[in-house]
C-alpha cells in the first residue's frame, strides 16, 4: 500500500462518527477508512473512549425474560454477509454499485462517470478519467470531497493518488488533470450540483445529473 | 497468552472461535446491562432500549469473527456495535460502513501488542476518572449518551463552542495521560 498523504479533515471525520454526515459524503469517508489505517485507527480510538465510559457505566435492570430472548434468537441464520470490495473499488462502493462493476456514461473526451446517488443532501459519482486529460473545470458551491480510487490526478492542491482525498471547499476553481499511466479513477461526492463550465450549459445540468 | 487477556475478551474469543453459549451468556450478563443504561440515557423508551440491546447482542454473536483483540478491547468493539446501531436508527438510510478487516486467519496472537492494548484500555479508564468533572461529563454526553452538541448547549445553557471546546481539552488531556504510559 503505497502512503496515503491527503486524509479525511478531522471535522468531517467527527460528523462522520456522529452519524450526522449526508450520504454521499459518507461513503467517501467509509473508502478512504477502508484503505486508511491512520483514519481508522482514529476512528477505533474513539470506541476505546466510549467502551471504557461503557465499561465504567453502572447498567440499568433488564426486563426478566431478556435472557432467554437473547439465548433463543441466537439459532437464527445470520444476516446476509455485507458486499465485499472488489478490484479498486472497496467495499462500501461496491455497495454503492449493488455489488456490480460501474456501468459507464460516456461524457468525452474519453472521460465517463456513474452517478451512484443523488438527492437533495447531494451527489456521489465515480469518474475516470485518461491520462494526461483534465477534468472539465467546474466551480463548485459548497463541499467536494473526492477520494482516488486508480490512477492519479493533480492541480493546484497538489498530487492525489489512490487513497488521497482532496477536500474543496466554496469557489475554489481548480483544474484537475489526471496524471500518466492507468486512467484515473476517483468518487466524488458534492452538496451542491456541479457546474461544468465548459461543457454543459446550466439549464441542462439537471438533466445530465452532473 | 490467555493472561493477557481479560475474562470478557476470553469469552467473546470463545464465541468467536467455538461459538460458546455459556461465554456469550457472560458477556450479555454484562454488557447487556450496561448498553441498556447508555440507550436510556441518549433518550430512548424502555421497551426500545431492550429491543436495540437485543439486536446489538446478537450482532455481536454474529460478528464475532471480525472481532480482533489487537486492535479494540471487548467493551471498545461492543461499544462500536451500538454506536453504529444507534446511528442507522436515527438515519434515513444507513451510515456507509467501511470494508470489514479481514478475519483472523492464523490463530498466533500478539501477545505483547494485546498486552499493550489492554493496558492503554485501563489507563484510559483511570485517566477519564482524572478528568476536571466539566470535561469528563462532556465526554460522556458526547461518546455516551450520543447526545448531539446542540442539544447539550440547549440543555445546559452552555454555548457551542465551550461545549466542543470542552470535549476537546478532555481528549487532549486523555492523549496526554495515555502518552505518558506510552512506552
Ligand atoms: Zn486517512
Amino acid at each position: 500500500m503505497t502512503e496515503i498523504s491527503h486524509h479525511i479533515p478531522e471535522d468531517i471525520l467527527d460528523t462522520y462518527r456522529a452519524g450526522t454526515l449526508p450520504h454521499a459524503f459518507g461513503v467517501v469517508v467509509a473508502a478512504h477508512l477502508s484503505l486508511c489505517d491512520e483514519c481508522r485507527a482514529r476512528q477505533e480510538a474513539g470506541d476505546m473512549i466510549g467502551g471504557a465510559l461503557l465499561s465504567r457505566a453502572e447498567g440499568a435492570a433488564l426486563r426478566p425474560d431478556a435472557r432467554d430472548r437473547i439465548m433463543a434468537a441466537l439459532d437464527a441464520p445470520p444476516p446476509p454477509p455485507p458486499i465485499r470490495g472488489s478490484g479498486v473499488f472497496p467495499a462500501p462502493v461496491m455497495a454503492e454499485l449493488g455489488g456490480r462493476p460501474p456501468r459507464w456514461r460516456m461524457l468525452g473526451g474519453g472521460i465517463r462517470q456513474q452517478i451512484l446517488s443523488a438527492d437533495r443532501e447531494g451527489s456521489l459519482r465515480l469518474l475516470y478519467i485518461p491520462p494526461g486529460k483534465a477534468v472539465p473545470e467546474h466551480g463548485h458551491r459548497g463541499l467536494e470531497l473526492t477520494l482516488v480510487l486508480q490512477g492519479s490526478f493533480s492541480d493546484s492542491e497538489g498530487a492525489f493518488h489512490r487513497g488521497d482525498v482532496e477536500t474543496a471547499h466554496d469557489a475554489i476553481d481548480h483544474q484537475p488533470v489526471a496524471g500518466p499511466g492507468a486512467p484515473c479513477i476517483c468518487l466524488a461526492a458534492t452538496d451542491a450540483p456541479l457546474r461544468f463550465n465548459a461543457l454543459v450549459p446550466r439549464l441542462l445540468q439537471p438533466i445530465f445529473r452532473i | 497468552m490467555k493472561n493477557e487477556l481479560s475474562d470478557l475478551a476470553r469469552d467473546l474469543i470463545a464465541v468467536r472461535d467455538a461459538r460458546d453459549r455459556a461465554a456469550f451468556g457472560r458477556l450479555f450478563d454484562h454488557f447487556a446491562p450496561r448498553l441498556k443504561a447508555m440507550l436510556l440515557r441518549g433518550g430512548l423508551r424502555d421497551g426500545s432500549a431492550e429491543d436495540v440491546v437485543q439486536d446489538v447482542m446478537l450482532a455481536v454473536w454474529h460478528k464475532a469473527a471480525q472481532f480482533d483483540p489487537h486492535r479494540a478491547d471487548a467493551a471498545a468493539w461492543i461499544y462500536g456495535i451500538a454506536r453504529n446501531r444507534r446511528i442507522d436508527m436515527a438515519r434515513r438510510r444507513p451510515l456507509a460502513q467501511p470494508e470489514e478487516m479481514p478475519e483472523i486467519e492464523s490463530l498466533e496472537p500478539d501477545a505483547a501488542q494485546i498486552l499493550a492494548l489492554q493496558q492503554e484500555a485501563a489507563q484510559l479508564g483511570a485517566a477519564l476518572s482524572r478528568l476536571a468533572p466539566e470535561q469528563a461529563d462532556a465526554l460522556r454526553a458526547a461518546y455516551f449518551d450520543d447526545i448531539p452538541h446542540s442539544r447539550i448547549s440547549e440543555m445546559t445553557g452552555l454555548p457551542l463552542g465551550t461545549i466542543k471546546s470542552r470535549i476537546r481539552l478532555g481528549l487532549d488531556r486523555l492523549r496526554h495521560e495515555l502518552r505518558k504510559i506510552a512506552p
